[in-house]
């Protein structure tokens, strides 16, 4: 392929699909091994209760059982429990209060799907069979699901070590201003707003597959991860089933993420931990009810959310307090969820002058909550278009004017929450999007529909989000365990082909093709010709991961990093090759050339001679042409933009239909406009999910009843338009690529678009997430009489 | 433990099973066609459709045993040697895919929605037909567009097959 067809911008059709397409995509749960057999997990089935003994003779006799594990033996063997790895201190000065979370329960299960033994077997129908016969006898508690009854006194405590079940009790902002702001306020808006609580579900659910080499005395796990070396860091550093040296983590093809597939898993720990206890390989691969039950579910706040305004529609000031249910135990990133990542955000794309935050995170007999796609942004994006909505109906102002009337114009801009964006053009994304969805045309189409009895409503958001995470030094002092860098490493092979390591992981992305569109654009070589490595901790050195659309913003960054250095040590080579000074190679196309002379030499033959050591004296040139880098960000990105829905509810029914979509995002420079666009449609389709569909529901005992695809509403193909997407651009500033960073838009900007059209459609703000047929056939009625009366 | 026996794209397959071996886990496990994906334990999600004597079915919901004497194609069996199915191409070309775990079922089941109501479809049918599917990642948006040109590919190079009643 030409460079140029295959270079930065263009839609490049993905080098990964041809195994995908024909079923030779190697997934995690597709890879055996000699001699293996499987895991099962039996889970508690009550959501709070204490162990009071496990029988395990008759399961250990059945047939095909191989061994019968337990949190006792785990612990026996001192193996650590799981971490969280960013420290919150609430307002007090006191450190989070966090419970251990052992890989598998000792003395107590604490939400039903708490792993209680595994059954290693030879099938996982005799493994299913053993578990069946273990005979625990459980002590039952009584449990609580919802966080602010968890908070109350009296209620059941989850762990000793968090009284009131309070894990902290977190402020951001300044306070006595927000609340100065909103004395001398005109218009005050106040809003009681449930962010439901989701199940990620990626179609592949998680699975490990574990092999202890006796040999060498190291571990291999394959395992469903988006970030291999991170898990590779938790295993050793703070479980201590390993030293890093001998724990290979392998990250395969993986079915999709969306942020439960960051975490560190009890699942993980136990397979490795036994694969040694058995010394054969152990294969664990979850069910889906298991999935529903065990992955970390995502969002669940409850937030009292208030906006002060002036007379003339002017925002003054934001106040929140937010209730966000941790679950049964702290997750691995669940801290950063509801604070760092949530509070930040919520001056949105306003010019707001206080604001003030502050979170309860509170322990519940419920699977813990994690990050899930936008993870804590979804939640501030709902709260303050939300509130913007709300004010522009109370204020008399039309929403789009209000917005504008609130927009930041000059960049750089500190917030009052810490961000400070760097760059952006709010009025040129929501002017776009406005001309795409004709919303001058909306009254008409409104009063069209009415005439055949439908209710239509139009819906704004207009959100931004803090990408590309993240700056060591900022993450650094404020809790996070770990720096937020991204590593590569370029290696140019003799014969002039590049693969290129990069401790990203793609797990539906498209790494393996935007990836390469860069190397090929900077090398000036086709793009056949480069390989991207991605996903094995023995390939790749030192890796972060994907989550939090970093790829593109940190780690291509990294890779052009490595570029960079290549492209130097290359000219010394043309160099040498051409005999001239270093000085006056120009580098452009794929050619090194003496500057104002017609000698060149391609890439090819540079690569080649870099290791034709006895050509050169390597004492003054060092062999080889491989270069790695680490790249720390100097500033998170902030993506931004406007989606407006447009949708028509039936009033006899509930029924909702959304029958226009329009996204406008700025991404800043786009490395491959087909596969940002479909980025955003399933960020799209995850929102309105949210907003329509997905809803978690727990029973008073803490049984999950939306344990399956039966009673858990996937967004459906029928459920879904078309989407009409476009983007605007304001490239960034604060990376070498201009990129900001595209993955989560679509999941942050729509629950609030969905939400706004369909309060605008039947009159009044109290719609729930999701908003069931059923809800929104209450507010209908709720409305009647005030119908009735126009 | 019974003997089952089927043609799986193309070739005589036979084992010996449990008899609550499922259609997926012989196709996976005993003949290692790793291809058809398990998405959930409910019939819901369609990541195992394969086609039994011409028609999409969800492997996850067939004994193997009721498949004996049976033909089945799998993702692995589409495309002829080298050469891609039109529908296969079509996801490509339309970026129909992303993490790639639900395409080989929506593959299968978009070649069956041709078969059945040929090549000439329209977005509402292709929606209405493909609800037995989830993806999680695409949306649909593209999806939708690679059955569309999918089905007029097949069409064109007249390959489509009416399914036995």
């Amino acid at each position: 392929m030409a460079v140029k067809e295959s270079g930065i911008g263009a839609s490049v059709r993905r080098r990964e699909d041809f195994r995908f397409i024909t079923g030779r995509g190697q997934y995690t749960d597709d890879i055996s091994r000699p001699g293996q057999v499987v895991a099962y997990f039996l889970r508690s089935p009550y959501a709070h209760a204490t162990i009071k003994s496990i029988d395990m003779a008759a399961a250990k006799k059945m047939p095909g059982v191989v061994e019968i594990f337990t949190g006792e033996d785990i612990a026996a063997d001192k193996v650590g429990g799981l971490i969280c790895g960013w420290m919150i201190h609430s307002q007090d000065g006191t450190p989070m209060k966090a419970g251990p979370h052992p890989a598998l329960a000792v003395g107590k299960v604490r939400y039903v799907g708490d792993h209680v033994a595994v059954v290693v077997a030879e099938t996982l129908a005799e493994a299913r069979d053993a578990a069946e016969a273990i005979n625990v006898d459980y002590g039952v508690l009584p449990a609580v699901t919802d966080p602010a009854k968890a908070l109350g006194s009296g209620a059941p405590e989850v762990h000793a070590e968090a009284p009131d079940n309070r894990i902290f009790n977190w402020h951001l902002g300044d306070k006595a201003a927000t609340d100065a702001a909103f004395a001398g306020a005109k218009h005050v808006v106040t809003l009681d707003i449930v962010n439901n609580r989701l199940v990620p579900n990626p179609m592949e659910a998680r699975a490990a597959v574990a092999e202890y080499d006796a040999g060498t005395e190291g571990f291999t796990l394959w395992t469903t991860s988006q970030n291999p070396h991170v898990i590779r860091l938790i295993l050793s550093a703070f479980v201590g089933l390993a030293p890093e040296h001998k724990l290979r983590v392998i990250a395969p093809d993986v079915g999709g993420g969306f942020g439960s597939k960051i975490f560190c898993y009890a699942e993980e720990v136990v397979c490795v931990w036994a694969s040694k206890k058995i010394r054969r390989p152990i294969k664990w691969a979850s069910d889906r009810t298991e999935a529903f039950l065990s992955d970390a579910h995502g969002r669940d706040h409850a937030t009292k959310a208030e906006l002060a305004v002036d007379a003339g529609g002017r925002i003054l000031a934001l106040r929140a307090h937010t209730i966000a249910n941790i679950g049964a135990y702290m997750s691995t990133f669940s801290s950063s969820v509801p604070t760092y990542l949530y509070a930040t955000l919520l001056s949105g794309q306003y010019a707001i002058p206080a604001i003030s935050c502050t979170v309860d995170a509170v322990y519940t007999n419920t699977t813990p909550v994690d990050a899930y796609r936008g993870a804590g942004r979804p939640e501030a994006t709902f709260v303050v278009e939300r509130l913007v909505e709300v004010a522009a109906r109370q204020v008399g102002l039309d929403p789009a004017e209000f917005r504008r009337r609130n927009f930041i114009r000059q960049f750089p801009h500190q917030t009052p929450v810490i961000m400070n964006y760097d760059i952006g053009d709010y009025e040129a994304s929501l002017k776009k999007a406005m001309e795409i969805a004709d919303t001058a045309g909306f009254p008409k189409r409104k009063a069209e529909a009415a005439r055949r009895g439908k209710l239509r409503g139009l819906g704004y958001s207009a959100y931004i989000e803090a990408c590309g995470i993240a700056p060591s030094q900022a993450v650094g002092s404020l809790g996070a365990g770990v720096g937020l860098w991204e590593s590569a490493e370029v290696r140019v092979n003799p014969v002039g082909t590049v693969e290129v390591l990069t401790g990203s992981h793609s797990h539906g992305q498209g790494h393996e093709t935007t990836f390469a569109q860069l190397v090929a654009d900077r090398l000036g070589i086709p793009i056949e010709n480069v390989s991207i490595v991605h996903g094995d901790t023995d390939k790749v050195q030192f890796g972060m991961g994907t989550y939090g659309s970093r790829s593109g913003a940190v780690g291509m960054s990294a890779i052009a990093k490595a570029l960079d250095k290549v492209e130097a040590k290359a000219k010394k080579v043309a160099a040498h090759v051409l005999e001239a000074a270093e000085g006056d190679i120009e580098f452009k196309d794929g050619k090194f050339t003496v500057s104002g002379t017609d000698k060149s030499v391609d890439f090819g033959t540079v690569a080649l001679n870099a290791y034709i050591a006895h050509k050169f004296n390597p004492q003054e040139l060092e062999p080889g042409l491989k270069e790695g880098a680490f790249y720390d960000p100097q500033n998170f990105t902030f993506p931004a933009g406007c989606h407006i829905c447009e949708i028509e509810v039936d009033p006899e029914t509930g029924q909702s239909e959304i029958v226009k979509w329009t996204a406008v995002d700025d991404f800043g420079v786009l490395i491959n406009p087909m596969i940002v666009h479909g980025q955003v449609h399933g960020g799209i389709a995850q929102g309105v999910g949210q907003a329509l569909f997905e809803g978690t529901r727990y029973d008073e005992s803490g049984q999950l009843l939306t344990a399956s695809f039966n009673d858990y509403a996937m967004p459906r193909s029928s459920d879904l338009p078309s989407f009409a997407v476009d983007t605007t651009e304001t490239k960034c500033p604060s990376n070498p690529l201009g990129i900001k960073g595209c993955g989560e838009a679509g999941a942050i900007a729509s629950p609030a678009a969905v939400i706004n059209a369909l309060t605008d459609a039947v009159g009044h703000e109290n719609v729930p997430m999701p908003a069931s047929a059923h809800a929104l056939w209450r507010a209908v009625q709720a409305m009647k009489p005030a119908r009735a009366a126009e | 433990m019974p003997t089952v026996s089927m043609i799986v794209n193309g070739r005589e397959a036979s084992a010996n099973v449990d008899p609550r071996t499922l259609l997926v886990q012989f196709l996976r496990e005993k003949l290692r066609l790793t291809g058809t994906h398990i998405g959930c334990d409910t019939s819901q999600c369609g990541a195992c459709v394969v086609h039994l004597d011409g028609k999409a079915v969800k492997s996850c919901t067939v004994l193997a045993l009721t498949a004996n004497g049976s033909v089945v194609t799998t993702i692995e069996g589409l495309a002829n040697g080298d050469q891609l199915h039109p529908m296969q191409e079509a996801f490509r070309e339309h970026h129909g895919l992303q993490c790639g775990f639900c395409t080989p079922g929506m593959i299968m089941s978009a070649v069956d929605i041709v078969n059945r109501r040929g090549g000439d479809l329209d977005e509402k049918t292709i929606r209405e037909d493909l609800e037995g599917n989830i993806c999680r990642c695409t949306g649909y948006h593209n999806i939708v567009k690679a059955v569309e040109a999918g089905a007029r590919a097949m069409a064109a190079k007249g390959e489509i097959r009416q399914a036995a009643e």
